[in-house]
């Protein structure tokens, strides 16, 4: 029962899917926190009616599933436009997008916590309006932001196993391959949901380690 | 302004058949939400119960779900539980697999709600001669199911969304496999897929929407 055809260069195969899927993700949630920083104090700067074209493209972002995100973006750049790029390229900038969708909103609440008397004081003092950004409301926005975003990260971590069908070989499409060359899927797909696990979990804690110590006072 | 030529009348007449994939969509996310909302009580039950089997089992439990993709969960559901001899239909995988991602995340929602209801009620009730599993099911189960009514909503859309996820155990009948198989055969991908994406952002507007409605009408004072 224990007997396995996995051998180590399997393993290595598995390591470098692992790879991908991380490479994938720290891609696009950099460029997805980004964006989606620059967006949601855009949205929260200009009011709601004149960020509503962005509003609802984000939304559309957070509507339509990821896989046909993906297959669209694909269809559009190398069909359409006939440009030659990478599926990585498409994978990192819709993961992006998506990522961008979510950080946004995510910034607003941020912004939002932030009370406004505290702003006008800064304002009153003398501050620009990029220092009164930068000094006052980012470290106070920060605390109320960052356990929602450690959650999209994870949550970006794990939606990137959806990547495979732009010919990104991450970490689920390695199992597959494996699976489809051992037959053995329990065995292969415990080790692939114990590599996600062992990366989000304690992540996860932590954030909700910090939601609970920072929501206190 | 493109040098491609769009096809959107090959891609719209298929529209009858891609109508019947949401329906299946629909049905899915339905039918995995319900059987979702079920397991997430009972595993809110398992956690407050103070059986430490019970509790390590539910938490077990909310920890995959959330802390692996759902794509794994589901070909997990189809291939891992094909390799004990258990062979599902794409269609039961792809339910019990957004069934058991919908539990899990449910779960950690209803602890949430149970934090904002007094433990004072629950004595209350007890001191009123109910017995714990009715207090559980008269006091605090509605409020529990209240509060935690807007994050339900945005678990129903995640999901619509997982359903397309059915591409990876072959399922066919649902709006992806069936905008796929399309497009295997006409290989008008872009028009395809971009109708695929409207469908589904409308399902989705039409479920936040009634939903909104619906707390408007339930939760007034």
């Amino acid at each position: 029962m224990f007997e396995t055809a996995l051998t180590y260069n399997d393993l290595m195969f598995l390591a470098k899917g692992a790879g991908m899927t991380l490479m994938v993700t720290a891609i696009s949630v950099f460029i997805g926190t980004v964006l989606g920083i620059i967006f949601g104090v855009f949205r929260y700067q200009v009011g709601a009616l004149w960020a509503m074209p962005l509003t609802f493209v984000l939304d559309v972002f957070r509507s339509i599933p990821l896989l046909i995100q993906l297959v669209l973006a694909n269809a559009f750049i190398t069909t359409v436009l006939k440009i030659k790029v990478s599926g990585l390229t498409v994978a990192c900038g819709v993961l992006s997008l998506y990522t961008a969708a979510y950080c946004a909103e995510i910034v607003r609440g941020g912004i939002e916590a932030v009370p406004l008397p505290l702003r006008r004081a800064a304002r009153s003092l003398g501050m620009t309006w990029g220092q009164d950004m930068t000094s006052v409301v980012m470290p106070l926005a920060t605390r109320v932001a960052l356990p929602s975003w450690i959650g999209l990260a994870l949550g970006v971590m794990k939606d990137s196993a959806l990547v495979y069908i732009v010919q990104v070989v991450e970490l689920l499409k390695s199992t597959q391959i494996l699976i489809t060359r051992l037959q053995e899927p329990l065995f292969l797909l415990m080790i692939c949901g114990l590599f996600y696990f062992v990366i989000s979990f304690p992540i996860a804690r932590f954030g909700g380690y910090l939601e609970k110590r920072w929501s206190n006072d | 302004m493109f040098n491609y030529n769009f096809r959107w009348n090959q891609a719209l007449n298929s529209l009858p058949q891609m109508l019947e994939g949401a329906l299946v969509t629909m049905e899915i996310a339905i039918l995995s939400m319900v059987i979702g909302i079920i397991v997430a009580i009972l595993l809110t039950v398992c956690r407050i119960s103070g059986y430490r089997s019970l509790s390590a089992i539910a938490t077990t439990w909310v920890e995959i779900a959330r802390n692996t993709p759902a794509l794994f969960q589901i070909y997990m559901v189809h291939f891992g539980l094909g390799s004990f001899g258990i062979h599902l239909s794409p269609y039961i995988s792809l339910l019990l697999g957004i069934a058991f991602n919908n539990a899990g995340y449910l779960a950690e929602n209803y602890r949430g709600a149970l934090k904002a209801i007094p433990d004072t009620q629950t004595r209350s009730a007890r001191s009123l001669g109910m017995s714990a599993p009715q207090a559980f099911v008269h006091v605090v189960m509605p409020q529990m199911l209240r509060i935690s009514f807007l994050p339900m909503t945005n678990q129903m859309v995640w999901a619509i969304l997982m359903t397309s996820l059915g591409a990876v155990v072959a399922m066919n009948t649902d709006l992806y496999g069936v905008t796929s198989a399309l497009n295997a055969l006409t290989f008008r991908t872009f028009e395809l897929f971009a109708i695929a994406a409207v469908i589904f952002y409308v399902i989705t507007k039409v479920i936040t929407l009634s939903a909104r409605l619906l707390a408007a009408r339930m939760f007034r004072y």
